[in-house]
């Protein structure tokens, strides 16, 4: 809601449950924390950076104590730098709180970074096409996005996400 | 003075190209402000000067020191005409508010309720007010409320229409979200629909001031000349009738003054509100 603060903003699931500011405040400023934006209580919208822009949503997201995290590409519009930050903190909230996260994306990297399951899916008529699983263990950082295993699961995943398209695999695979 | 502390009071180079660019803006801010004056002083002295070359007689063209005396000497007529004229626009324009907006909110609700109303709303709005006064003449006995029922009808469009395209322009996801968080009608309208519809409705509000000036000084005329009343339309068809030009241009300086300031007042309202979060109230620079 571009007119409100970030405050407002957080607080809009609870306040559409009855409950009041002061009696939100709390978990807002825990939640808000979290999501590194204390101190950007008051602040607008337009004030903040995409990147914040998201983690609002974030907080207004888990704010509620969800026990499902619905995301439909929510870093698609942000630049790489930001997009990688983002999943460092989102998947560092979700072991904190081990929420259900069903993240849609457009990117194979991100899908392999973030998931333990992925789910691939076709168009025409939209559908399941392939699961797969990633197994490499939790906490995921920095080392893992370089690593060899990663880079094997990211040519699977796009193997499927080719096929799912009605394409050829790799040659040789 | 150390060297740091001179150092932090040496400004930063500026290059030609910027200070040219500084020149520019800093002469057109000032131009803003000091072309129209010009052309107004230059305008009035060109005015007083046909008056006397031409030697036009004060009954038909007074010169511009005639108005300006009249209007202090007649001021207490003035000033009391001017109190019923602006009573008779501000009751208008917040009887337009409480239901244009009253109205949109009804609209806003049901899809329904909008097909079946807005028509009559735009008949009302198309027919020339001046034709609709003979028969609220007839059915409607107090002066005020003729006076207000007219100038209501000029003003109350503007905010109706606006009000219903922002109620109805509100985010899509910003609604999914509502949703999704089982909020009622109630609370989508209070946290989302009222306040996303706000620019629409300020751009109304500042149309809906100037329409119920327009309305009240309409009014006055039509019904001036059927009798009873003192606003400042009335004082100028008096003068009209007198031959007493300058106090007609003073009565006319008055009410164009008082458009001025309600738009004024009215642009500022709106920038008090939206300065912080709508793009129309963002300055160039990001």
């Amino acid at each position: 809601m571009p007119w409100a603060s970030v405050f407002d903003n957080v607080w809009l699931p609870l306040r559409l449950q009855g409950i009041s500011r002061a009696a939100a405040a709390k978990r807002i400023a825990e939640v808000l924390e979290r999501v590194r934006l204390t101190g950007f209580e008051n602040a607008v919208p337009r004030e903040l950076s995409g990147g914040m822009k998201m983690r609002v949503s974030i907080a207004r997201g888990l704010v509620t104590r969800p026990r499902v995290l619905l995301m439909d590409e929510p870093f698609a519009a942000l630049d790489e730098i930001t997009r990688f930050k983002l999943n460092n903190d989102l998947l560092e909230l979700w072991q904190e709180q081990k929420f259900t996260a069903v993240f849609v994306t457009h990117s194979v990297f991100e899908s392999v970074f973030l998931a333990n399951r992925i789910v691939v899916m076709a168009a025409k008529p939209g559908r399941i096409f392939e699961e797969m699983r990633v197994d490499a263990p939790y906490p995921r950082d920095e080392a893992f996005r370089t690593s060899v295993e990663y880079a094997a699961y990211t040519r699977k995943a796009s193997d499927i996400l080719f096929n799912a398209m009605g394409g050829i695999p790799h040659v040789g695979h | 003075m150390s060297a740091t502390e001179t150092a932090k009071h040496v400004p930063l180079p500026v290059d030609a190209e910027e200070q040219r660019r500084q020149k520019m803006q800093r002469a057109e801010r000032i131009g803003a402000w000091v072309l129209p004056a010009l052309i107004l002083v230059l305008a009035v002295f060109m005015w007083d000067r046909i008056c006397v070359w031409n030697e036009i007689p004060r009954y038909i063209l007074p010169r511009p020191g005639d108005v300006i005396s009249t209007l202090y000497q007649d001021w207490a007529i003035l000033s009391g005409a001017l109190v019923t004229t602006l009573k008779i626009t501000f009751l208008s324009l917040l009887l337009a508010v409480v239901g244009g907006v009253g109205l949109a909110v009804l609209f806003a609700q049901s899809k329904w309720v909008e097909m079946s109303l807005f028509p009559f709303a735009i008949v009302l709005q198309v027919t020339p007010i001046v034709a609709v006064f003979p028969l609220i003449n007839i059915y409607v006995g107090d002066q005020l409320t003729k006076l207000l029922l007219c100038a209501w009808i000029v003003a109350f469009f503007p905010v109706l229409s606006n009000t219903v395209l922002g109620l109805n322009s509100v985010d899509r996801n910003l609604l999914d979200l509502f949703k999704l968080n089982g909020a009622t009608r109630w609370q989508t309208l209070r946290y989302l629909r009222l306040p996303a519809a706000m620019p629409y409705f300020l751009g109304g509000l500042k149309i809906a001031g100037g329409l119920s000036l327009i309305g009240a000084v309409v009014a006055e005329f039509v019904a001036g000349s059927a009798g009873q009343s003192s606003g400042l339309a009335s004082r100028i068809i008096e003068a009209g009738y007198r031959l007493n030009a300058p106090r007609l241009f003073a009565a006319l300086l008055l009410i164009s003054f008082t458009g001025i300031l309600i738009f004024l007042l009215l642009s500022w309202i709106s920038h008090l509100m939206l300065r912080r979060w709508h793009e129309s109230a963002l300055t160039a620079e990001r």
